[in-house]
């Protein structure tokens, strides 16, 4: 045969195999055929392929791997029993942009399922490679190793030790400050993944010098970059009181609060949560995010919110008022406690009911002042039938209950504790009636008012074990009052005066 | 017989004349024996109401000895409480003032916190402003660029379809004969350039402005307050005490006694606050009941049954003794100790009818 029909029989190999591969990568971006593809033994096939000879055919392989690899966790598995992570980390290190590409996209598929797969992908030596191509020139093949480590750290704080090990910081700094937003986005929620697990974590992400970057980053206008960046800080911020307090000095505020009237949800809910961390450490911290009108402007986003977005922004009020009785009254002047309310009742979320409940208990524990701002509103009623209703979870009734007890206990306000007498449990009664044993011996016109409202009738009829609190309570409210009126509450009194006037024999002149 | 009859006679006489001067004689003693007793009764009567007197005199006096005795110690008492009643009303008014005093100079100061209060719900309301000023700011940004996206996107469809302009010979389809004036478009059309042969197809990436962003991040750009004394203050003339010393005088510090530097029920406050605090925390409110067997301290009594070496018979036994005459202990019967008792020993034997129940 001749020399071109050699070639022909070879250049008709190579079509077949290009193609082949084309096909197979196409036909992995839909998921419903990625099953037939499994069954088909396709792994085994592109195996080989990524070690051909045409360069296209290696990118072309590395790429349909990666589709499959992404898709499904058991064919990640497949690739690493198939030791084909080895061959790819040595060829990242020589290869074009393309296939660089490729290859770290593998790698992210792989190491996103699960902690054991990321495990696999550090122990063949992949972290080493994939710094060194976050320094390259091009800006996606940075994209792509930023994100393969990003996914690898993301799982436990040993993957982001063995990220932080291999020196992959100080490039993902260098990577925050590229123009291209991409590239931007993918760095910020790479170092986010890194900080989130522990506190020396977050030291070593915050001693490269990201706050500043990240607190410049605050002013983007690309929604998905803020969201990202608003996540980073606050992930930095809530290990530590040094911590949030080198997020704050990077003069977040006021900026932040322009965030949380961005038209993204997710925005809006990062900024409340990364204020929540900053918030929850120390009484100072949340001062000054007292003082910097942060409060207002978490109230506003709460009520433009509905459903989980509003949770952060729930919490954050829950822990200003629960580190001091001033603070607590700034979040009440700040017309915090109606939209806890509004939010308690027409949430559908048990959760979210949860944390408000949790929040108004914090709020109103402090003093009468605190108690009555929050009773003024009817909130107590709610949260007594959230906490007797049997669809509510433990978790709701255990909150609600609290807040209910906390808040009655310095309740003064008799309007909001009247039906309280009516419907309440016996342990709840309790305190009921200690509120008012506490405040009617001084107040004379609330006595009226106790004894016109049908307060005082309801009180006789309570059976309550003599000697106990609650015999003791009634009888100090029974002391505010003249015997006869007492007697005339008391049930049963139309009998005994009928008995009277059974018993009664006239005189006879 | 005369002879003696003349003694006999006397002496007849004598006693009748004794007989009927015996009666007198009786009579007045008597009566002398009367008016005796009766006088000696008076003077003894009239002696013991002397004493009487007397008694009633010492005793008298001595109650009211003792009477005033007692009155001393109640005047004492009573004067005692005046003064410590009032010792305590001046020292109610002293510690009133005092505590006040410290409580609004050291401790807590009421009116700070409501111009701070003032200043929070100020700050709120100017950035509750300033954010809808914003958000306002960034929708009319908006519109503005969507308007002028669409107005570009028009031009490039009017430069692409330039050749439907109508020309002298044919109106184009935009410029309709029957029409009064022409199609809005047909005036872009006619100021669209034609577009010329695409060249390689160029992305052109965002860019961002630097007009975009907010320039609010000094700390500077909020109001600051406090104005600083100007340095070349000329210093005032007289023998005046070094400035440094005035103000560590003026701004000493309070060094409060150990007894009042705490509230005099701290204690008590303290412990109702950690219960409080306690009480906050608890799932379950009841007390923990204490353990079952904790009063269970009397020592066990056995029954008569179960303490006799000879264990309790079956329920209805009719023989006291056991049936098997080898356990007897002795070969005699039973004595009866007690006496049977007469239940029906008047039975039938009562007098009255009403007894015949019986």
């Amino acid at each position: 045969m001749s020399q071109r029909q050699v070639l022909q029989v070879f250049e008709q190999y190579q079509k077949a195999r290009t193609q082949f591969v084309q096909m197979v990568a196409e036909l992995a971006t839909r998921p419903q055929n990625i099953e037939t593809l499994q069954n088909a033994g396709v792994m085994a096939l592109l195996r080989p392929l990524l070690l051909d000879v045409v360069p296209t055919i290696q990118q072309t392989a590395a790429l349909a791997l990666g589709r499959l690899a992404n898709y499904k966790d058991d064919l990640a598995e497949a690739v690493v029993k198939g030791d084909i992570l080895p061959q790819l980390v040595y060829s990242l290190a020589e290869q074009n942009r393309f296939y660089k590409k490729a290859a770290a996209f593998v790698l992210r598929a792989v190491g996103k399922h699960s902690p054991q797969l990321a495990q696999a992908v550090v122990d063949c030596g992949a972290l080493d490679t994939l710094v060194i191509c976050l320094e390259d020139f091009d800006p996606g093949v940075k994209e792509a190793a930023a994100w393969a480590l990003g996914c690898i750290a993301r799982h436990n704080a040993e993957l982001s030790q063995a990220v932080v090990d291999a020196g992959a910081v100080p490039p993902l700094v260098l990577c925050i400050q590229e123009p291209e937003i991409a590239l931007k986005r993918i760095a910020v929620s790479a170092l986010s993944d890194t900080a989130t697990h522990s506190p020396e974590l977050a030291q070593t992400v915050v001693d490269a010098g990201v706050i500043a970057h990240l607190a410049q980053m605050i002013l983007n206008p690309d929604a998905k970059l803020k969201r990202q960046v608003l996540s980073a800080l606050s992930q930095i911020a809530k290990h530590s009181v040094d911590l949030a307090e080198m997020v704050v000095e990077a003069e977040i505020f006021p900026v932040v609060l322009t965030c949380l009237k961005d038209k993204d949800e997710y925005v809006k809910k990062n900024a409340c949560t990364l204020i929540r961390e900053i918030a929850k450490h120390t009484p100072e911290l949340s001062q000054l995010i007292v003082n910097a009108g942060g409060v207002a402007a978490v109230i506003d986003c709460i009520g433009s919110c509905k459903g989980n977005i509003r949770l952060p922004g729930i919490m954050l009020l829950g822990y200003v008022a629960a580190h001091s009785e001033n603070l607590a009254m700034a979040v009440i002047i700040s017309k915090g406690v109606p939209q806890l309310s509004l939010c308690l009742s027409e949430e559908p979320e048990d959760h979210i009911k949860a944390a408000a409940a949790w929040a108004l208990g914090h709020i109103g524990r402090h003093t009468p002042e605190h108690a009555r701002a929050v009773a003024v509103t009817n909130t107590l009623p709610v949260l007594l039938s959230l906490y007797m209703s049997t669809e509510s979870s433990e978790d709701l009734q255990m909150k609600s209950k609290k807040a209910i007890k906390n808040i009655l206990q310095k309740c003064t306000y008799l309007p909001a504790l009247e039906p309280f007498l009516y419907d309440a449990p016996p342990n709840i009664l309790k305190h009921v009636v200690g509120q008012f044993s506490k405040v009617l011996p001084h107040d004379s016109k609330a006595r009226r008012l106790f004894v016109t409202s049908g307060g005082l009738k309801k009180v006789q009829e309570i059976k309550a074990e003599p000697g106990s609190l609650l015999q003791e309570y009634i009888n100090s409210i029974n002391n505010c009052y003249p015997e006869e009126i007492v007697r005339y509450y008391s049930p049963g009194y139309s009998e005994t005066l009928l008995q009277r006037v059974d018993s009664y024999q006239p005189l006879t002149n | 017989m005369l002879i003696y009859s003349i003694e006999v006679l006397k002496g007849i006489m004598c006693e009748l004349i004794q007989c009927v001067v015996d009666i007198f004689r009786k009579k007045e003693n008597d009566a002398a024996i009367k008016i005796q007793s009766w006088f000696r009764g008076c003077q003894i009567r009239a002696y013991i109401r002397y004493l009487h007197r007397a008694a009633t005199i010492i005793q008298k006096q001595w109650r009211g000895y003792l009477g005033r005795q007692q009155y001393q110690v109640i005047v004492k008492l009573a004067y005692y409480t005046m003064k410590m009643n009032l010792y305590n009303a001046m020292a109610v008014r002293i510690q009133r003032r005092w505590r006040g005093y410290k409580i609004r100079k050291y401790c807590f100061n009421y009116y700070y916190l409501k111009e701070y209060l003032k200043a929070v719900s100020e700050t709120n309301d100017a950035i509750r402003e300033a954010l809808e000023e914003f958000a306002d700011m960034k929708e009319r940004e908006e519109k503005k660029a969507d308007l002028e996206r669409e107005e570009k996107e028009r031009d490039y469809q009017a430069r692409k379809m330039h050749y439907l302009l109508s020309t002298k010979q044919i109106p184009g389809i935009y410029n309709s004969p029957f029409r009064k004036d022409p199609d809005p478009w047909e005036l872009r059309l006619q100021k669209a350039k034609p577009l010329t042969h695409r060249g390689p197809n160029v992305k052109r990436k965002p860019c961002v402005s630097l007009s975009n962003w907010l320039a609010c991040t000094s700390a500077r750009s909020f109001p600051r307050s406090g104005i600083l004394p100007p340095i070349d203050r000329k210093r005032c003339q007289g023998p005046f005490r070094d400035i440094s010393e005035v103000l560590e005088q003026r701004y000493k510090p309070l060094e409060p006694t150990l007894r009042v530097a705490e509230p005099i029920d701290g204690l008590t406050e303290a412990r109702a606050q950690l219960q409080k605090q306690e009480c906050e925390r608890n799932v379950n409110d009841n007390m923990f009941l204490p353990f079952s067997s904790y009063h269970k301290n009397k020592k066990y009594v056995p029954t008569m049954h179960l303490s006799s070496k000879y264990g309790p018979d079956a329920y209805g036994t009719q023989h006291f003794r056991d049936e098997n005459p080898k356990r007897w202990i002795c070969n005699k019967d039973f004595q009866t100790v007690l006496p049977s008792f007469d239940l029906f020993s008047k039975y039938g034997k009562m007098y009255s009818k009403a007894g015949q129940i019986v």
